[in-house]
């Protein structure tokens, strides 16, 4: 018995060992593999990445900010949704920001973003991104990293061929995906075709500031606009724009809009209608589309109501539209850094149609027109083809360009990112994504000087990638080296919602320009309160205006007594500290907000309406310092009819 | 004039540098403050390194109980004045005085600088050690006794997660070029003196 017993001790130890073995030498080679990979996305603590990857939320209607090469997430911008952490679309002051026609719309679908550019080179100052659901535009200040302000696309439905911006941020346009009738109407579905329109918005941005403003809407044929690029370099002035469902179908869109073997590109020349427009040209058109502006100086958001807005019918300004015919259902719509290509990635086509935008102004020139649509000219598909790149994969939705005349498209079906060569048209090489890619991002890539090191895949699926979190896995990016000929995957990182697209740019252009903290002396709220000595509890009516201040490590008042059951309670809170990454934060029992989270020199306010009698804490809610513990106070509330006085202090000695 | 007279006049002018130039440093460093935290000591006033130092060492400091760095102090008011009477001394003296005086206006300088810095000495202990009996935190030294946050009046020193820089600045090296060259003056005068002329 004992022998058996060793015996079988011995032969199962040789098999550990043999197995053992194997894993050993397995795990070495994918090591020295991967730990090549590990050293180009290593960024040692305490270092800063290189470059800024800002990707949007997609249906989590923020933008979010990560580092690459390592993947690290920094912070969520909140934009189009209320965000608890931020208290954006809770505290009163940002509340307006989230203003539409249609009322209080505290979330929408955020797909691109895109940085602003000077001579056509991106300069850090903005981002843009467009709320696709209920559709708006809104700009985030990178001096800040704050939503700052959102327009309000009226005559728009989907607002999804958004928001790019010229080359030198003139305009960032927001195209309708889904035409309706302008202005709405009740009319029956069916009546689709011939009466509903599609609107291409074309919103200028203040060199200055960066204020946004309709300048003109094109009021276009009534498909579907998917996705558009500025022109740039020798095609600054024009811009394209993507369609689908050019059969005008309403219903069984699978089917009934993939019937066309080509869509167009509708190619816009911006610059005659800004020509005509400016000559009086376009007429105004009443609606109702809210403009909200949050001021940083008040630190507060005002939302205007605007009630008309410039339209231009395209047939009025001859040579300022045409339409180039694209294989199938085109999705994406790029133009390569010298402005010469646009490629139209017919999602169902298995081929890439690349367009020539010097041979497009030569069909123009010599009138080399196909036929119209709804009397915008047609130009012939072989006239403006630059050429195809042959079955290069299945499904093509985007291409991004690396400066060195590669081009990268994204192949959904075929789950990969494919490299091919501008003007050859072959392909160079291609990679797997896991899985599902949409779009892709090179840092630059919408502009004449893509940063080409790396490229960001966004996957729609990953399954596998990660340990399973339930039914709802991540939705994840990928990072590749594109610095030589052949690419690398380097990195998985798990983004926040769907990873909609993303705009990059070198850190150093943002980084000196950054914020630290506001400056007390610059605070112009109107409820703010800049030294501890003025901190009060106002009564006006059944309102009570609360002004606090913070500090380390206490609050002014933290005793405030007179407030009554029914009373509107709003705590106006001031944060004195004047150090960087010291805020404060604050909130109160049963507030039906959110906390609020005051930066340095910031003024915040939020509304507390006590339901019920007693003695209610409030406290920090950011761990500010070695006391934050101790950050806290009390309000006393009194029956309705009570006659409890008003009374507020700190610090003072109880009897 | 004689040369040692113009050297003198060179001597009493230098200390107005310290109404131009800081006269002295503090810097307090820690990991939480990748900027180290300082401040500029003038004639007349204390300075921010960066904007709001000064107000955030003191928020730092009424932990352990020490007060807020004042907006003035009586010392700021009297330096001044003492280095512009000096100064008009000196200059009296390059303009009338023998070498002898130099050594005089030498020695002057040298007890009132001592006095200076001895006062300096005295404003950070007592900044250091008189703490507020309700201060937030109490830290002992190893032996039992109190301890206090006194920066270093030359020099650098560990309080706490802290690393303090103490150094003089421009203003102090005019000041010690004036006295210096003072010295220079005397000993020129005292050569040509022995000269027969």
């Amino acid at each position: 018995m004992k022998t058996i017993l060793k015996s079988t001790l011995a032969l199962l130890s040789v098999l550990v060992a043999f197995t053992s073995c194997d894993n050993a030498s397995k795990s070495n080679n994918s090591g020295a593999l991967s730990s090549s990979a590990a050293e180009k996305v290593y960024v040692a603590p305490g270092e800063h990445d290189e470059f800024y990857a800002f990707i949007s939320g997609g249906f989590s209607g923020q933008l979010s900010v990560y580092g690459l090469p390592s993947g690290r997430l920094f912070k969520v911008i909140p934009v189009f949704s209320q965000d608890a952490e931020k208290a954006y679309g809770y505290n009163e002051e940002t509340k307006p920001m989230l203003n539409t026609s249609h009322g209080f719309v505290p979330w929408d679908d955020a797909h691109h973003p895109d940085i602003s550019q000077t001579n056509g080179v991106v300069d850090g100052r903005w981002v843009f991104i467009n709320g696709n659901n209920t559709p708006r535009i809104a700009k985030i200040d990178l001096s800040t990293f704050e939503t700052t302000e959102i327009i309000e696309v009226p005559n728009s439905a989907g607002n999804h061929s958004s928001s790019f911006v010229t080359e030198n941020s003139e305009y960032v346009v927001a195209g309708t995906r889904f035409s309706v009738p302008i202005p709405q109407k009740d009319m029956p579905i069916k009546d689709y075709k011939g009466n509903f329109k599609g609107s291409l918005s074309f919103i200028s941005i203040d060199p200055e500031h960066g204020h946004m403003d309709i300048k003109f809407q094109l009021i276009m044929p009534g498909f579907d606009y998917d996705l558009s690029h500025p022109g740039r370099g020798k095609s600054h002035g024009w811009f394209f724009f993507t369609t689908y469902n050019t059969e005008e179908a309403s219903t069984l869109m699978e089917v009934n809009a993939s019937q066309n073997d080509k869509d167009f590109i509708a190619a816009v020349n911006w610059k005659k209608i800004e020509e005509y427009v400016n000559n009086g040209g376009g007429t105004m058109m009443p609606t109702n589309y809210a403009h909200n502006v949050y001021d940083e100086a008040t630190h507060s958001a005002t939302s205007t109501m605007k009630k008309e807005v410039r339209v231009v019918n395209p047939l009025d300004v001859p040579g300022a539209v045409y339409f180039l015919p694209t294989p199938k259902s085109p999705h994406g719509c790029d133009v390569d850094p010298t402005g010469e290509y646009i490629v139209g990635n017919g999602k169902l086509s298995a081929n890439l149609t690349v367009h020539s935008f010097t041979k497009m102004l030569a069909a123009i020139e010599n009138n080399k027109v196909a036929g119209d649509a709804y009397g915008i000219p047609i130009l012939n598909f072989e006239d403006v083809l630059a050429g195809v790149v042959e079955q290069p994969g299945l499904g093509p939705l985007h291409t991004e360009f690396d400066g060195k005349g590669n081009a990268y498209t994204t192949f959904f079906i075929s789950s990969e990112v494919v490299k091919w060569k501008l003007g050859t048209w072959e392909v160079v090489d291609r990679q797997p994504c896991y899985y599902s890619v949409g779009h892709l991002m090179i840092p630059g890539g919408n502009s004449q000087k893509p940063w080409g090191k790396y490229v960001v895949a966004m996957n729609k699926i990953t399954k596998d990638r990660y340990l399973p979190t339930g039914p709802e896995v991540t939705q994840s990016a990928q990072l590749y080296d594109i610095s030589g000929e052949k690419m690398e995957l380097l990195l998985d990182f798990p983004t926040i919602g769907e990873p909609h697209y993303a705009a990059g740019c070198p850190a150093d252009l943002i980084k000196p320009r950054s914020k630290k903290l506001f400056k007390l002396e610059d605070n112009k709220h109107p409820y703010a309160t800049l030294i501890e000595a003025d901190a009060k509890v106002v009564r006006d009516g059944k309102t009570v205006h609360v002004y606090m201040t913070t500090i380390r490590s206490h609050f002014a008042p933290d005793n405030i007594e007179g407030v009554k059951v029914g009373d509107k309670v709003y705590f106006h809170v001031t944060n004195l500290e004047q150090d960087y990454d010291v805020p404060h934060g604050v909130s109160m029992i049963g507030a039906n907000t959110s906390e609020l989270l005051i930066m340095p020199g910031q003024t915040e306010t939020f509304l507390w309406e006590p339901k019920q009698v007693g003695v209610w804490p409030f406290y920090c809610t950011d761990f500010c310092s070695a006391l934050h513990q101790e950050m806290q106070g009390y309000v006393r509330v009194s029956p309705a009819n009570a006659n409890t006085p008003l009374k507020w202090s700190l610090g003072e000695d109880i009897e | 004039m004689k040369r040692s007279n113009i050297i003198m006049l060179i001597a009493a002018l230098l200390p107005l540098g310290l109404f131009f130039f800081p006269l002295w440093k503090i810097t307090l460093e820690a990991p939480q403050y990748p900027t180290p935290l300082g401040m500029y000591i003038h004639i007349n006033d204390f300075s921010d390194v960066h904007p709001h130092d000064i107000k955030n060492i003191n928020l730092m400091n009424h932990y352990v109980g020490m007060k807020y760095i004042p907006e003035a102090i009586p010392e700021f008011k009297i330096f001044p004045i003492g280095i512009i009477i000096t100064t008009v001394i000196g200059l009296l003296i390059a303009y009338k005085g023998n070498y002898k005086w130099f050594l005089f206006w030498f020695i002057l300088m040298i007890v009132l600088s001592s006095a200076g810095l001895y006062d300096f000495y005295l404003w950070e202990h007592d900044y250091g050690h008189d703490l507020d009996p309700k201060a937030i935190m109490k830290f002992t030294n190893p032996d039992g006794s109190v301890m206090g946050f006194q920066p270093p009046l030359f020099g650098s020193k560990d309080i706490l997660n802290f690393r303090a820089h103490s150094y003089p600045r421009l203003g102090a090296f005019f000041l010690g070029l004036g006295i210096a060259t003072s010295f220079v003056a005397y000993l020129f005068g005292k050569k040509q003196n022995k000269i027969p002329s």
